[in-house]
């Protein structure tokens, strides 16, 4: 808001542009000493620091409101007894921790755990080690590589809920694709019920994850793999290291960087999927499938608790921050090395 | 955009002689083997989206009779939502665009005291669950008689594409000789004239890069479109699909049908878009 104040301050005053543009013939070489010393050249340099974040305003702005305010609006909502009711007489009354006691004292909220750390957990496992897996293989020379290698990326590509409708029909009990092939096989003489089944429908909702964040991994440690120097290899051939032990001694160590990027920036979206599971088994069957940010959402949107549903968001929030700082401290040392 | 850059400029060691070239081949079969498997449930997709409708207990592996009743319901039911999705996706690649560029000069190019914050409220802002942005949305929208509209969607999903935008086209204007715009200054071109004639042509790959990806962001967006319309007013297509499988489902080839043409921007992306896309992944990410 300052900013705005300074502008209509400084916006009239317009002398010394003759000037500036003289000087400015010497662009960023000269000596940005002498450049403070005269009164004309601060104000010139005022002005220009303002043009200049002009440019950065609206995205500032946006981003306050777009994710700075809700942050903060569900922080105040969590403690207070936000409901429908709330719509219509505006009053939310304060309730200090009552919203976070209720919920994570509720049955529910040790299963939501459970589930987000066995979905999180599962995800990501499968994602990396096929993504790395296909990214290694891909690394070798051979006709059409670029156009497979593009064309994987299309399940990444895809609306979630797309792929999610498209699994729920080939997880399907009676016709689904998955169960005719095992029984044409002979694997199977029944139906699994893959998204029916309290036992199965995590194991199902964890492979369709899998299968989503396959390709991202697969783009990022390509990426990765090939920063790595031939040169290292050669050097390593040469003392016998090849294979399995290349890339344990060369590979792995090079790669570093990038796997904690893949692996914390995986956790960090993980934590957060909702429109897979929705979209699979909306949270059921009783409940199996249920997630902290799913049951968020079914607090807020279904039952119309906002505040309690805001306070499970914020352990969400907690949760990711944790990794968020993980995920800082990678990225600079990805950037650095 | 390292990744790109450097894989041109180094020169080309790994060529191997001809000689094995059969054995490579052997690396193609088995990449397309991966291929197939991963690929599957797309053209189960395609497959099923062809069958004729009602008999879904024996859809054949191969659609040898296509049969496009699936895509004529589809269309009928769907063509409204579509149309919804890709007005609301447009929007919002105009406002991130509009937004984004800007900003991204001003990261890359100006020394901006607070680029710093700005930079990281950027990554933190990727870590913020869209269920809490919802729920906080949800009620200033009520309030601000934003929800079931359109302006209220592209908006809120204009919040997935800049801080990705941003990323991609500061990494990209990162690598632009400084000395061009320079030039423009010193020829008396003022901040907004460099930036609209001289940096936003440079830029144009950046800019059609995150374009895309923010249209894909928008197109896709489920949660938004679940949480902000409570009515059949405005209702993006993916918001059709959950619609159609939270229902009892007996005619998957129009839901299939329906899922195809919402896949249509991505295969779109990957067609135009393909060599961009590595590099907009590892921009935004690990950049």
């Amino acid at each position: 808001m300052s900013l705005t104040t300074d502008l209509s301050q400084t916006a009239p005053r317009s002398t010394g542009k003759a000037a500036g543009k003289a000087n400015r013939k010497h662009g960023r070489v000269a000596d940005p000493q002498t450049e403070a010393r005269t009164p004309r050249r601060r104000t010139r340099q005022r002005r220009e620091r303002i043009f200049q974040w002009l440019f950065l305003v609206p995205a500032v702005v946006y981003m306050a409101l777009f994710f700075g305010y809700p942050v903060v609006k569900n922080v105040v909502m969590s403690f207070q007894d936000y409901t429908t009711a709330t719509f219509f007489t505006g009053e939310a009354p304060w309730v200090g921790f009552a919203n976070y006691v209720t919920v994570l004292s509720s049955s529910l909220f040790s299963t939501s755990l459970l589930n987000t750390a066995l979905f999180t957990i599962g995800s990501i496992i499968g994602q990396f080690a096929i993504g790395l897996a296909l990214a290694i293989f891909f690394q070798r020379k051979f006709p059409l590589n670029g156009i497979l290698r593009s064309l994987l990326l299309l399940p990444w590509l895809l609306p979630l809920i797309v792929s999610s409708a498209v699994w729920r029909w080939i997880l399907d009990k009676d016709s689904g694709a998955l169960n005719r092939f095992l029984g044409d096989l002979g694997i199977i003489d029944t139906g699994i019920p893959w998204l029916t089944s309290t036992s199965l429908a995590l194991i199902a909702v964890v492979g369709v994850n899998i299968w989503i964040g396959i390709p991202f991994n697969l783009t990022i440690l390509y990426g990765g793999l090939q920063e790595i120097p031939d040169e290292l290899y050669e050097a390593g051939s040469l003392d016998g290291a090849t294979g399995w032990r290349a890339f344990r001694h060369i590979t792995w160590p090079m790669l570093r960087p990038v796997v904690s990027v893949v692996l914390v920036l995986g956790v960090v979206y993980t934590l957060k999927v909702l429109d897979i599971i929705l979209g699979l088994t909306n949270g059921g069957p009783a409940n199996s499938t249920q997630t902290i940010a799913t049951q968020s959402y079914d607090l807020s949107f279904h039952e119309f608790k906002f505040g309690e549903g805001a306070a499970l968001g914020n352990v969400l929030v907690i949760i990711s921050l944790v990794f968020a700082v993980l995920y800082l401290r990678a990225s600079r040392r990805a950037v650095d090395e | 955009m390292t990744t790109v850059l450097k894989a041109s400029v180094r020169p080309p060691v790994r060529v191997k002689a001809p000689a094995n070239n059969r054995k490579n081949w052997g690396y193609t079969a088995l990449a397309i083997f991966f291929l197939a498997i991963m690929l599957f449930p797309v053209y189960w997709m395609v497959n099923a989206s062809l069958q004729p409708n009602g008999t879904t207990l024996e859809t054949s592996w191969l659609p040898l009779k296509p049969d496009f009743t699936g895509y004529a319901t589809a269309i009928s039911e769907q063509a409204g939502n579509l149309g919804t999705s890709l007005i609301i996706s447009l929007g919002s690649v105009a406002l991130s665009l509009a937004i984004a560029a800007p900003a991204a000069y001003a990261l890359a190019y100006f020394k901006v005291r607070g680029a710093g914050v700005v930079l990281f409220a950027i990554l933190i802002s990727q870590m913020i669950p869209g269920i809490v942005v919802a729920n906080a949305l949800y009620t200033a929208y009520n309030d601000l008689g934003l929800l079931n509209s359109i302006p209220g969607l592209i908006l809120a999903d204009a919040a997935h594409g800049i801080p990705f935008a941003i990323l991609i086209i500061r990494a990209f204007m990162n690598g632009m000789p400084a000395s061009v715009i320079e030039a423009a200054r010193v020829d008396g071109a003022g901040h907004v004239r460099a930036f609209w004639s001289i940096v936003i042509p440079l830029s144009r790959n950046s800019l059609i890069t995150a374009g895309l990806f923010t249209f894909l962001f928008a197109w896709s967006d489920f949660l938004f479109a679940l949480t902000l319309t409570t009515t059949e007013a405005v209702r993006p297509v993916t918001l059709g699909i959950f619609q159609y499988i939270g229902a009892y489902v007996n005619d998957w080839s129009s839901v299939m049908a329906t899922a195809v043409l919402a896949s249509i921007p991505a295969i779109v992306l990957l067609v135009a878009a393909q060599k961009y896309i590595a590099a907009g992944t590892t921009g935004g990410a690990v950049k």
